[in-house]
């Protein structure tokens, strides 16, 4: 244990630079046929699931920019973390408006809490990620707590 | 163009949902999810996601020291959204949902997403949720929950 230090503990609270996307129907019919969606709204891409949000609000990295596991290098905000083996950990989801073809959103994510466990094959850390989603008129649309772990 | 699940949920809103009609523990539907190499590849290409673990066998379990290709962990969140989201259909909305990721599944397992009521306010027209997807053992690899409000 231990593992973290002070200098990741400062990044707690940080904002990444905010990322602007265009929601198109295509991308959204992508992701419906990739995840079955059932319902016609989504598969025609007339509005999006809200899980469509996952991974949206990344910066996109040049090949090369991706490290030998296939995730960005310097993707995350903070300091490198000390494991490297990331896994999903789970996620929150509020959602105050529908996500539609044409929407112009804006993503901030940061870094609301680090802390460390001991797993059942060695130290675990976890971080949690939260993501303030708001259209061209300001209005909030989506709000995501994500925790990834790294082991 | 509708969906038979589009078709049911458009007879269902032609009647009026009566809420005293749903009790406790009543249980949404169950169904099955049965990752390929195809359907992860959809999935990573549609959310952008390059990690090895999702495609490379020999890397996943080599390196990574998975038993075997790693089913998405936000993948099996937006199936367990989805009982939510069908059970639902048109008759109101989702505000919130989470997850977690409990254990790891592999390629080659079948996965069953389904949910109970858990919660019902007739003042404020809402139903709770508790959702997971079991493996084939019977074990709730992802556990949820989600908040939905009738019209």
């Amino acid at each position: 244990m231990g593992l973290l230090t002070n200098e990741h503990f400062d990044s707690i609270g940080t904002a990444e630079p905010s990322i602007e996307v265009q929601i198109s129907r295509r991308e959204i019919q992508k992701y419906a046929a990739a995840t079955e969606q059932q319902q016609a709204k989504y598969i025609q891409g007339d509005e999006a699931p809200p899980m469509f949000i996952f991974n949206l609000f990344s910066p996109i990295s040049s090949l090369a920019d991706m490290r030998a596991d296939g995730l960005a290098r310097g993707k995350a905000t903070g300091p490198k973390l000390p494991l490297k083996r990331i896994m999903a950990g789970g996620t929150q989801i509020n959602q105050h408006l529908p996500i539609r073809p044409g929407d112009r959103l804006t993503g901030t994510r940061k870094i609301t809490d680090m802390y460390e466990k001991q797993g059942s094959t060695g130290p675990l850390i976890f971080t949690v990620r939260s993501l303030a989603i708001a259209n061209a008129h300001g209005e909030l649309v989506m709000e995501e707590i994500q925790t990834s772990i790294a082991r | 163009m509708s969906t038979d699940l589009e078709k049911e949920l458009e007879q269902e809103l032609e009647q009026e949902l009566d809420l005293t009609q749903l009790t406790l523990g009543n249980e949404l539907p169950l169904r099955q999810h049965t990752a390929t190499n195809v359907s992860l590849f959809m999935y990573n290409a549609a959310v952008w996601n390059a990690h090895r673990i999702h495609y490379d066998e020999t890397y996943t379990t080599e390196v990574e020291g998975h038993p075997a290709i790693v089913i998405d962990g936000p993948l099996q969140g937006d199936w367990l959204s989805q009982v939510a989201l069908n059970w639902l259909g048109a008759r109101g909305s989702v505000l919130n949902f989470s997850y977690t990721n409990r254990k790891a599944s592999y390629l080659g397992e079948v996965l069953t997403s389904g949910g109970v009521i858990s919660a019902i306010d007739l003042h404020k027209r809402s139903v709770e949720l508790t959702l997971f997807i079991k493996n084939e053992a019977g074990e709730v690899v992802t556990p949820g929950t989600a908040t939905v409000s009738f019209f």
